[in-house]
């Protein structure tokens, strides 16, 4: 496949890019912008070395790592044996040793057998050494359904991970923002679990190679005042949908895009909340112990007197990921998230 | 054919006696007497540690301790082959290791105090925070030793782990990795004979040493309770390792004489005639011997030897016990590198509720609001 980077991108050294910062607006995919963010990270800082299973020559199976060996060679993108705990282990080492390390995790189902590292070990160090030893880690993880997949391969475990103090969660819903994320999520001094959501790689947007807004920061993707809708990752998208298809009705929703799901940006959703007094959550991964309850938990405590109805969850069912001819019902759809509306307005 | 396994190399019998071994010797050539005279000093220091810990948890001092009593010539003699820029990475037995490497001796019990998760500062002696869960820091070693190779340094990455480790998916996993990338990593595995109450036998039905081959890994087994012996396969396996031919796997035969932990009842699970047959192999007595045998080991320098142990044992005691407890507040602390809003949220709040119990306090808020 053919990848083309913006040119400054590709042509310009690390100081001077500070110096003359590159404005030019691409159109890229998700997974294309990604790319770019990767590219940028791995020319800007030596330290930055990439670990995966299949990312070398091949590009990932998504593509997203597409052409870097040829670019920064097999000492920056390490194309590793098959074993998670030993990528995200290894990660850890490169990490003692003042790396950058960004692993790649093939597809969400296969992180567990890496648990173990990213939880008692990327998660824990800095805290365990008081401060002596940082976990620059990123964890890049393909997640989320829709796809027509295999078992294990459109699963949505980050709720796994917000639970996990001394790790950043992170999940993308646009191509800019996976450009700018993964360069904040690298750039960061704490691991980062960057989650991409697979069924939107192939979704286009336009890309200016900036920073951006900070990571910790949630999106007003579209503002309203009757009902304040949260959602990240592949659900984004949707939930505009959603939003325009209740404007015909007469509802205003405001659609808040996420991003961080470990820190929550609070601030934003309580701003918001106040103001629409209704809260409806949707995310593809499992209802029980998900990200949605514990943020309608946190929003009843802080804005318990701002609300006018129960907030609502739209969310997967508890359920293990199904077969690919029952996944439309367990994923949060369009109508889903109407009802789940028609409910908050008590409707 | 069947292969055959490496062979058990010993330098110093048990009686105390210097055997000639081809391969190793050249190892330890540079070896001198008074070198290892300051070796049964080093062991003979960690022992009187290892005996004061203990002393100090059945005191109420420390929460728990891990002796390494019977381990010191694995550990001894293992550090004591590196060069100050190699990197280790040990369990949380490994405290003689930590003595060697210049730990202050109350850092060395502050993680079994509960005052903190790592006694030290991992870049402070190139010893990183000791691991509990069982073989995950052996992949640490990889990726750290991955590092310095791409580096183009000829630093080594040592790590160590029991036999009970050697059936955990990350050790295993840690030696495909090294085997693939050709890394320079020590494995050194110290087969103590018990994983708590599991003999060595659950484990392995053969020698752990015999393992390392199938992973494309070259193997030592060497007796763990002969320093010599222990120094020169280490530094066989340094020396690999800098000439840029890989990870090599050395397994220390020694004994764990003491409990797993001083929560661990050994009585419960093994026989005491296995305990007091290894005590004639003890790695201190026979050096001891030797040094005897060769008129180095003068009553006077047994005198100073034992002094510096009880030096040690006094500091590292009122080192323990003067340790002042940590401040409530920084148990927020270093959770991130970066600040956290969430969690600053959530110390604000505790921070105002310690507050509510200052007595100046106490009327305006009734304690508890």
């Amino acid at each position: 496949m053919t990848m083309t980077m913006p040119n400054a991108e590709t042509t310009t050294g690390t100081e001077a890019t500070q110096m003359t910062p590159d404005t030019s607006t691409r159109t890229l995919t998700l997974a294309k912008a990604i790319n770019a963010g990767l590219h940028r990270a791995l020319t800007d800082d030596p330290k930055v070395v990439l670990l995966g299973e299949d990312i070398g020559a091949l590009g990932g199976v998504f593509r997203v790592t597409s052409d870097l060996l040829a670019e920064f060679g097999h000492r920056r993108v390490i194309d590793t044996p098959l074993a998670e705990s030993a990528i995200i282990g290894m990660a850890v080492g490169l990490a003692y040793r003042g790396y950058r390390p960004v692993a790649e995790i093939q597809f969400d189902g296969f992180i567990y057998p890496g648990f173990d590292q990213i939880v008692s070990q990327v998660a824990k160090l800095h805290y365990r050494t008081q401060g002596a030893v940082k976990m620059p880690i990123t964890i890049r993880v393909p997640f989320g359904g829709g796809i027509g997949a295999a078992e294990h391969h459109s699963e949505s475990p980050e709720a796994y991970f917000t639970h996990t103090s001394g790790l950043r969660v992170i999940a993308v819903s646009n191509p800019q923002d996976a450009y700018s994320l993964i360069r904040q999520a690298i750039a960061s001094d704490d691991p980062v679990l960057y989650f991409e959501p697979k069924r939107r790689y192939h979704a286009k947007g336009e890309v200016i190679p900036e920073l951006g807004a900070s990571m910790e920061r949630a999106t007003i993707v579209a503002p309203g005042t009757d009902v304040t809708l949260v959602t990240y990752g592949p659900l984004v998208p949707t939930a505009r949908d959603a939003a325009l298809a209740a404007a015909d009705e007469g509802v205003s929703i405001e659609v808040i895009d996420l991003r961080s799901l470990s820190p929550v940006d609070y601030p934003t959703l309580e701003a918001s909340v106040r103001k629409t007094g209704r809260l409806v959550v949707t995310h593809e991964a499992n209802r029980t112990g998900g990200i949605g309850g514990e943020i309608i938990a946190s929003l009843t405590e802080s804005c318990f007197n701002y609300l006018e109805s129960a907030p609502v969850r739209v969310t997967g069912f508890d359920i293990p990921y199904p077969a690919a001819k029952l996944e439309s019902h367990h994923l949060p759809d369009l109508d889903r998230i109407l009802d789940g509306i028609d409910t908050a307005m008590g409707r | 054919m069947l292969e055959s396994s490496p062979e058990f190399v010993q330098l110093i019998t048990p009686d105390g006696v210097r055997v000639a071994n081809p391969e190793l010797d050249p190892w330890v050539a540079d070896v001198t007497d008074e070198q290892l005279a300051a070796l049964y000093e080093d062991m003979v220091v960690v022992r009187r540690i290892d005996t004061e810990a203990t002393a100090l948890q059945r005191q109420g001092e420390l929460g728990l301790w891990p002796p390494l009593l019977g381990q010191e010539a694995a550990q001894i003699g293992s550090v004591r082959a590196t060069r100050d820029d190699d990197f280790i990475f040990p369990s949380y037995r490994e405290n003689a290791v930590a003595y060697a490497r210049g730990v202050p001796f109350a850092d060395i019990v502050r993680v079994w105090r509960g005052n903190a998760q790592s006694g030290w500062d991992p870049y402070e002696h190139q010893l990183a925070a000791p691991n509990i869960i069982i073989g995950a820091q052996t992949l640490h070693a990889v990726g750290w030793a991955v590092g310095a190779k791409h580096d183009g340094v000829d630093s080594v990455a040592v790590t160590y782990f029991g036999d009970g480790a050697t059936s955990e998916g990350d050790v295993n996993e840690a030696m495909i990795f090294a085997a693939s990338f050709q890394a320079p990593v020590v494995f050194f595995c110290q087969n103590n004979h018990w994983a708590i109450s599991e003999p060595v036998g659950l484990q392995a039905v053969q020698s752990i040493a015999d393992r390392a081959p199938g992973f494309g890994i070259p193997s030592l087994r060497v007796d763990g309770n002969d320093v010599l012996a222990v120094i020169a396969a280490t530094r066989i396996g340094l020396d690999r390792a800098r000439r840029g031919e890989g990870p090599t796997f050395i397994e220390a035969v020694t004994y764990r004489m003491g409990p797993h932990t001083t929560a661990d009842d050994p009585t419960r699970y093994r026989d005491k005639a296995e305990l007091e047959a290894w005590k004639l192999k003890d790695p201190i007595l026979r050096v001891q011997r030797l040094l005897e045998s060769r008129g180095v080991l003068t009553p006077e320098l047994e005198a100073r030897t034992q002094a510096t142990a009880d030096t040690v044992a006094a500091e590292l005691r009122a080192g323990c016990i003067d340790m002042p407890d940590p401040e409530p507040l920084t148990v927020f602390d270093n959770v991130y590198a970066t600040p956290n809003a969430t969690l600053n949220r959530e110390r604000d709040r505790y921070a105002a509720y310690l507050s509510s119990f200052d007595s100046s306090n106490t009327e305006s808020t009734g304690g508890r609001s």
